[in-house]
C-alpha cells in the first residue's frame, strides 16, 4: 500500500467571473470580442479581465484510511476542491495524485430519471458512478434493502416520496466502495433518521480503511467523524489541524466580524440572483451593532438584502445554531399569516428584515446565526449557515445566583409553583 | 462465515485496482485517451438504453415514430416529387426509391438532433460526476440504430409489395450503415461541443439539417448531378451512404467507386477532427454548461 491516498500540490483554479456564472457565449459575442481585441490597449486596461481564484496554492496530503474534514464559508473553495478531486473540472494549475477510485456523495442521484423504475435507476446510476455491471448485480439486494424500497422497486421513481428517492440515491452511491469517498453536505437534506444512516455508513467506510473527505457546515458531525480538518478561506488553505483545534479556529476567526457580516461579491453564488445578500447584523434595542447579547435583554437580528427583480413567495429568515452546529430554531420573516399574504410578492429594491429575539430565551454561550432566503419548494436563493457568531452573556438570566454553567441551549424564565403537602397523603 | 467471505471479496476488489490518477491542467490539443472510453464501455450501453427506454415510455406511439417519420415523408415525396414533378427514380418505383434513402437519412438527422443537445440536456451529470463526456453524444447516435432497424423491417415489407428483389450485394448494408454512423458521430461531436459554448447551435440545427437533406440524393437520384460535379457532390458523406443503400438493396444508382471513397474519407476526417475538437473543449464543459 502506498503511503498517500491523495497528494495535492500547488493546486489552483481560476474562474472568469462571467464563466463561473455559467454564461455560455453567443457566436456574436465571440466575433465582436475578436474585433474588439484589436482596439487600443488603453481600453483593455480600463476593463481588466475579471477573474477570481476559487482555489490557490493549496497543498496537502492525505493518508489512506484517514477521515479528513473540510470546513469553510460559502465561496471558500470547498466545492471547487471536491470537483477537482472527483475530476469534474480541471485545475488551472498544480497537480493532484489520487490513488484509487474516487466516489463522491455530491452526486447522489445523478442521472436518475423519473420515468425509469427503481431497479432501472440503480443500474444506470451505478454505471454513471463507475460501477461494473457485475458489481451492481452483486450488490443489488443490499442496495435495495439499505434504501428500504423493496415493494416499490419496479415503480417509476417519479412516484417515490422525496425520502424514498433520496434513500435510494444514497444507497447506490454508498455501495460504490471507492478507495476514496468524498462527502459534501448531503447531510443537509433528508430526515434525522436518514442523516444518522449516512453518518453510520461513513464511519463504516472509514473503519474499512478507506479514505474519506468530509465537507460540512455541521460542526458536530465534523467533530464526531473526523480526526483532522482543513480550514479553507477565499481559496486558501488556512490551517490543517486536529479537528477540535481547527473547528475552534474556524468558529472564532472566520466568523466574528464585530456583530455584522457583510457579503463580498465573490462570496455570493451565482444562483442567488436576483437575490443579493448585503449584510446580517446583531443589534441592540437602539439599533446599534453589538458584538454580543445578554440573556436578560432582547436583541435584534437584521438581514439586509437587495432584490434585483421581484420575487414571488420569498421568505428571508435566520437560523440560530449552537457552536456545536445543532439547530436551536429557525424563523422566517413571513411566518405570520398576515405577513405571508402581504409579502406574497416582493418588488425589486433594498430591504431589511429585522426580528426581535426575546429575552430569557437562549442560555449563555456561543451561537451562530445562519441566513436563508428561499421560496418554498421553488428555489433556495441564498443560504449561509455560518453568517455570524456571537456570545450570549448569562448575567441576569434565571438562576444566576448560582455561578454554574447551566445545561441546555435555552434558558427560559419559568413560573414555578411550590406547594407543600400537609402530611395528609403521607401517612 | 458470511462476513469472512465478504471481506475476502472486498480485499480482492480494492487490491486489484488502486490505480494512480493524475489530475493536472491539460493545455491545447489533448490526447484522445480512447482507453478511458473503453473502461466506461458499459456506461455507453446504459446511456443508450436509457435514451431508448425513456423515449418509448414517454411517447404515446413509442416505436411507431421510428416508422412514421420516414414513411410519411416518403408519401409526401412520392406525391409531389415522384408523381407531380416527375423526378426520375432510376427505374425503381419512386416510393421505394425514396424510402430506401430516407431510412439512413432519418438515422443521421435524428442523431444530429439528439446528440447535439445531449451535453446541455445532461448538464446535471456533467457538473457532478466524472465520466468520458464523449459517451453522451455517442449514446444518442447509437440509440438511433434501434429506430433504424424498425424502419428497415418496413422497407422489407415494401420490397415484397413492389416485388423488388434485393441484390446479392445486400451484405454490404452494415458497411454503409457504419459510414452513416461515423458521419453522424463526427458531426455530432462538433455540434454538441459547440452547443455548450454557443447556444446558437440550437437555432442553426434545423436549418443545417434541412440544407443537408437537399444536398443529399434523397428525393432525386444522384445521376441528375452532372458527371463532372459528382466527386464534389460526394464530399457530403451522406451521398455515399444513400447511393450505397440504393445500390445494395435496389441495384440502382452507382456501384461503389470514387464517390464512395471520397465520402468515406470525408466521414473519417469528420470523426477524427470531431474527437479532437471535443476533447479540446471537454475540460471547459463543467464550468460552462
Amino acid at each position: 500500500m502506498s503511503k498517500t491516498a491523495i497528494h495535492v500540490e500547488n493546486l489552483g483554479k481560476q474562474y472568469q467571473i462571467g464563466q463561473q456564472v455559467g454564461n455560455y457565449r453567443t457566436l456574436r459575442e465571440t466575433f465582436s470580442e475578436a474585433f474588439s481585441a484589436k482596439k487600443s490597449a488603453v481600453e483593455k486596461k480600463a476593463l481588466p479581465p475579471e477573474s477570481i481564484w476559487a482555489l490557490e496554492d493549496v497543498n496537502f496530503d492525505v493518508e489512506p484510511g484517514s477521515v479528513l474534514g473540510v470546513v469553510g464559508r460559502n465561496g471558500a473553495g470547498k466545492s471547487t476542491l471536491l470537483k477537482i478531486l472527483s475530476r469534474v473540472t480541471e485545475p488551472t494549475k498544480g497537480l493532484v495524485e489520487v490513488y484509487g477510485r474516487v466516489g463522491s456523495l455530491l452526486e447522489v442521484g445523478t442521472g436518475f430519471h423519473p420515468e425509469l423504475t427503481g431497479r432501472e435507476n440503480i443500474s444506470l446510476n451505478g454505471a454513471i458512478l463507475g460501477m461494473k455491471k457485475t458489481e451492481i448485480e452483486a450488490k443489488f439486494d443490499e442496495i435495495v434493502s439499505f434504501a428500504e424500497v423493496e415493494t416499490f422497486i419496479d415503480t417509476p421513481v417519479k412516484r417515490y416520496s422525496s425520502g424514498m428517492y433520496l434513500r435510494l440515491a444514497f444507497a447506490v452511491a454508498a455501495h460504490l466502495e471507492p478507495e476514496i469517498l468524498v462527502v459534501d453536505e448531503v447531510l443537509a437534506v433528508g430526515d434525522a433518521e436518514f442523516q444518522r444512516k449516512c453518518l453510520g455508513k461513513m464511519s463504516d467506510v472509514a473503519k474499512e480503511g478507506r479514505t474519506v473527505l468530509f465537507v460540512s457546515h455541521n460542526m458536530s458531525a465534523i467533530l464526531r467523524l473526523t480526526q483532522e480538518t482543513l480550514v479553507l478561506d477565499k481559496g486558501h488553505l488556512l490551517l490543517r489541524a486536529p479537528t477540535v483545534e481547527a473547528v475552534d479556529y474556524y468558529l472564532s476567526r472566520g466568523l466574528t466580524q464585530e456583530g455584522q457580516r457583510l457579503w463580498q461579491p465573490d462570496e455570493i453564488p451565482a444562483q442567488a440572483a436576483p437575490f443579493k445578500p448585503v449584510a446580517v447584523r446583531l443589534q441592540d434595542a437602539q439599533g446599534h451593532v453589538v458584538e454580543g447579547a445578554r440573556c436578560s435583554e432582547p436583541f435584534y437580528l437584521e438581514v439586509e438584502y437587495e432584490l434585483r427583480k421581484a420575487i414571488t413567495g420569498l421568505r428571508v429568515g435566520v437560523y440560530i445554531l449552537t457552536s456545536q452546529g445543532e439547530f436551536v430554531f429557525t424563523s422566517f420573516d413571513t411566518d405570520d399569516p398576515g405577513k405571508f399574504e402581504e409579502y406574497s410578492q416582493r418588488p425589486a429594491g433594498t430591504y431589511k428584515s429585522r426580528v426581535e429575539i426575546p429575552a430569557y430565551l437562549l442560555n449563555g454561550g456561543r451561537y451562530v446565526v445562519g441566513v436563508n432566503a428561499s421560496s418554498y419548494r421553488i428555489k433556495t436563493y441564498f443560504h449561509d449557515e455560518q453568517a455570524l457568531a456571537f456570545n450570549m452573556d448569562a448575567t441576569g438570566a434565571p438562576g444566576t445566583q448560582w455561578p454554574e454553567n447551566r445545561l441546555g441551549t435555552v434558558r427560559p424564565e419559568l413560573d414555578w409553583q411550590i406547594t407543600k403537602s400537609n402530611g395528609e397523603g403521607d401517612s | 462465515m458470511v462476513s469472512g467471505k465478504q471481506s475476502v471479496e472486498k480485499r480482492s476488489e480494492t487490491h486489484s485496482e488502486p490505480r494512480k490518477i493524475i489530475i493536472r491542467p491539460t493545455g491545447g490539443w489533448a490526447a484522445l485517451n480512447l482507453r478511458d472510453l473503453w473502461v466506461y464501455r458499459e456506461l455507453i450501453y446504459f446511456m443508450t438504453w436509457r435514451d431508448l427506454k425513456v423515449r418509448y415510455k414517454q411517447t404515446l406511439l413509442g416505436a411507431a415514430w421510428a416508422v412514421l417519420q420516414p414513411f410519411l415523408t416518403m408519401v409526401v415525396f412520392s406525391i409531389f416529387f415522384g408523381s407531380l414533378a416527375g423526378v426520375p427514380s432510376d427505374g425503381v418505383p419512386y416510393p421505394i426509391f425514396s424510402y430506401t434513402a430516407l431510412i439512413p437519412w432519418t438515422l443521421f438527422s435524428k442523431a444530429l438532433q439528439d446528440a447535439s443537445r445531449s451535453l446541455v440536456n445532461n448538464s446535471h451529470m456533467i457538473t457532478k460526476v466524472y465520466f468520458p463526456r464523449m459517451i453522451l453524444p455517442l449514446a444518442s447516435v447509437l440509440a438511433g440504430i434501434v429506430d433504424f432497424l424498425i424502419a428497415f423491417v418496413v422497407l422489407i415489407g415494401m420490397m415484397i409489395f413492389y416485388h423488388v428483389t434485393p441484390t446479392a450485394n445486400i451484405w454490404t448494408i452494415p458497411l454503409f450503415l457504419l459510414l452513416a454512423l461515423v458521419t453522424a458521430t463526427g458531426v455530432s461531436l462538433w455540434l454538441s461541443a459547440m452547443n455548450v459554448l454557443y447556444r446558437d447551435i440550437n437555432y442553426v440545427l434545423p436549418f443545417l439539417t434541412q440544407f443537408w437533406m437537399y444536398i443529399t440524393p434523397i428525393a432525386y437520384p444522384s445521376s441528375m448531378v452532372p458527371e463532372k460535379w459528382r466527386l464534389l457532390y460526394a464530399v457530403n458523406p451522406m451521398t455515399g451512404v444513400v447511393e450505397g443503400f440504393r445500390w445494395a438493396l435496389l441495384g440502382s444508382g452507382q456501384a461503389p467507386g470514387m464517390m464512395t471513397l471520397v465520402s468515406t474519407l470525408v466521414a473519417i476526417f469528420l470523426l477524427v477532427s470531431g474527437m479532437f475538437y471535443f476533447k479540446r473543449m471537454e475540460r471547459q464543459f463543467a464550468d460552462m454548461v
